[in-house]
């Protein structure tokens, strides 16, 4: 390897180092603005938030003997980071397969943005504007990059049988998804990726392709199963990056994360799950300090070194 | 042996009418597999209810042979619909196990006693389609030096090839919409296409439909051109037939059918009659091949014909080798 090439990948993990920094040392304006919202909020399992845009009751899911769910009350409050940690087998992905109707429940209700959704179809759910990604990535692979963004566009008229046939009747439209589309591809950096087909990029694109993907349905709530799973540094850094903007834009993230130096740094809140149970939710630093999480999740070991800190 | 007999006849047998019914039925398994990923290995069946719902409407009901045909296409609905709705939200096996066996199930239940006053039973029905060749508009055969077509072959070759090219555009401008993307990307990743807020299950009904249906008049072509169905045609070999058509020609193409099918034929009748050439030539030894295995061997050769396009071509003579590549899941 040349100097000139060391000395850019140098000068590139500075660059990485310097935003970690900022993006600590300042908050957003998203992050205010979930912090302010959450200020009274106790940091009680199954407390109410001010303004939640889900709410869940009595959620089970049973497979057999293992009571994989075992929720009784979950509000996820709007506009705010809201990131879902836990041991794995706590019933993180499992939750979100039942709220995303992926699964079905054994019991329970929940509500989308004062609607009640129990119950509904997966792809109901989401035309209702929460949209989920996958833990491992499904990348359409032998559709193009740009035709995998296109589909996700809703209400589309040509989405229908007979006319899918008469070309003018969506042909407009089609021309504002594309261009909608196109931008996205820019703003993820994937845009010399357009013509590609997607099983042909890298696992880290795969990711920013979802996520992309996921906001041409033009959500009002996004679930990120895992997005950083795989996932190099850097990328890591602009994958958090986008999230952090698309919260800061009015959106709002659930995402289950199993790197604690992401959760601390982006979430507004976090819940942690053990045995199907919500054991605690807080905000990040009363997570790192509360004792049934250390015991459950974060061990002895790690939250007394981040204490020292 | 005359080879260009033998090419004449290749030709013939590539160009027929029996090429554009192929065709136009793995149009239909296109539609289900190439694009919608489904596994349909009973189009046979779909094949059967459009024939002998032509034929039925025709000679139990004194129906117009249009009508008939529509008949047919309708029962294809029906099918699918019965085919579809318990199997469709299932895992994509579940539809090739009911498939497979309901076109069986279909065949042995026209040929029944029970069905015979209806279907004719075994010896099935003859004689429905009187209607499509009192309206033959050619008056003379067509000849092109040893190529001769009969007047009643250029009809059928005309309306089974306009049809065939119909439902070619007909996909072409389908999947070339918003709906072809949403049923490609079912073909992909169907959970994927949920979480997009797409109907999976109404848009893999929708695929299963018009295919089977374009399996159907397929059929009712079949019917037509021979003047006479039994059930025991629609065996399950046909839908293998299918297949092998549209891997050759390449699957989700829009012309891999057709292509497909032509190629098929044209081997098909190629060997048959270059077989034949060489073994009243003395060129094949009596002990070696009897005439009457003629007909086995050909297969056997366009299996081998297959096997090395699998090796050396494995999206299909027009298939996009560049898609074949991606890994798939």
């Amino acid at each position: 390897m040349s100097d000139d090439r060391h000395e850019d990948l140098l000068a590139q993990r500075e660059s990485v180092r310097e935003q970690e920094q900022e993006r600590e040392d300042t908050p957003s304006v998203g992050a205010r603005r979930a912090a302010a919202a959450l200020a009274g909020v106790a940091n009680v399992p199954g407390v109410a938030k001010p303004d939640a845009i889900l709410v869940a009751d009595d959620m089970s899911r049973h497979f057999g003997g293992v009571r994989a769910v075992e929720v009784e009350h979950l509000e996820i409050q709007r506009g705010t980071i809201t990131a879902l940690i836990g041991p794995n087998g706590a019933g993180k992905s499992t939750f979100f397969n039942l709220i995303t109707g992926f699964d079905r429940p054994n019991s329970g209700r929940w509500s989308f943005d004062g609607r009640d959704i129990s119950g509904a179809p997966s792809f109901r759910i989401a035309r209702h504007g929460m949209v989920r990604t996958f833990q491992l990535t499904k990348a359409l692979t032998r559709l193009t990059s740009l035709e995998n963004l296109m589909l996700g566009a809703t209400g589309q008229r040509g989405e229908r049988l007979l006319a899918s046939l008469l070309r003018p009747a969506w042909a407009a439209q089609e021309a504002g998804i594309r261009h909608r589309a196109e931008e996205l591809l820019a703003r993820f950096n994937l845009s010399h990726m357009r013509d590609e087909f997607a099983g042909t990029m890298s696992g880290g694109q795969r990711k920013l392709l979802e996520m992309a993907r996921a906001l041409m349905v033009q959500p009002d709530m996004i679930l990120l199963d895992e997005p950083m799973a795989g996932v190099n540094p850097a990328l890591t850094q602009s994958l958090l990056g986008h999230i952090e903007t698309l919260r800061d834009e009015g959106m709002t993230i659930v995402l289950v994360e199993h790197d604690m130096d992401v959760i601390m740094s982006i979430s507004d809140w976090v819940v942690c799950f053990a045995q199907g149970k919500v054991i605690a939710e807080g905000r990040p630093d009363d997570i790192r300090r509360d004792t049934a999480v250390i015991d459950a999740y974060l061990g002895s070991q790690r939250s007394l070194q981040e204490d020292q800190t | 042996m005359d080879v260009l007999a033998v090419l004449s006849v290749a030709v013939r047998g590539a160009l027929g009418p029996e090429a554009a019914i192929y065709a136009l039925a793995a149009i239909g398994l296109n539609i289900h597999f190439g694009y919608t990923g489904l596994l349909n290995f009973g189009q046979v069946g779909f094949m059967l209810v459009g024939a002998y719902g032509t034929a039925i409407s025709v000679l139990s009901f004194d129906a117009p042979l249009w009508v008939g045909v529509l008949v047919g296409m309708a029962c294809a609905v029906v099918l699918a619909l019965i085919l579809g709705i318990p199997t469709l939200r299932l895992r994509g096996d579940y539809l090739a196990i009911a498939t497979i066996a309901a076109a069986e199930v279909l065949r042995y239940l026209y040929r029944s006693s029970f069905a015979e006053p209806v279907t004719g039973g075994v010896f099935g029905l003859v004689q429905f389609a009187g209607e499509f060749y009192a309206v033959n508009p050619y008056t003379a055969p067509l000849e092109l030096g040893p190529l001769r077509f009969s007047e009643r072959a250029l009809w059928l070759m005309t309306v089974a090839w306009g049809i065939t090219f119909l439902a070619a555009g007909l996909v072409w401008l389908l999947v070339h919409s918003p709906w072809g993307r949403v049923l490609r990307a079912v073909r992909e990743d169907e959970d994927a296409a949920r979480s997009l807020g797409k109907n999976v299950f109404a848009y893999k009904m929708q695929a299963l439909v018009l295919g089977g249906v374009l399996g159907a008049l397929a059929g009712s072509l079949l019917a037509i051109n021979s003047q006479a169905i039994t059930p025991d045609a629609f065996i399950p070999i046909i839908t293998f037939y299918l297949w092998t058509i549209m891997i050759l020609g390449g699957a989700s193409r829009v012309l891999g059918p057709i292509l497909g099918s032509i190629v098929f034929w044209f081997l098909l009748t190629f060997l048959d009659a270059f077989l034949r050439g060489a073994m009243s030539a003395g060129w094949i030894p009596g002990g070696l091949l009897a005439p009457s295995d003629i007909g086995a061997v050909r297969f056997a050769a366009v299996g081998l014909g297959l096997m090395l396009l699998m090796v050396f071509r494995p999206a299909g003579l027009i298939g996009n080798q560049k898609e074949l590549r991606l890994d798939v899941r």
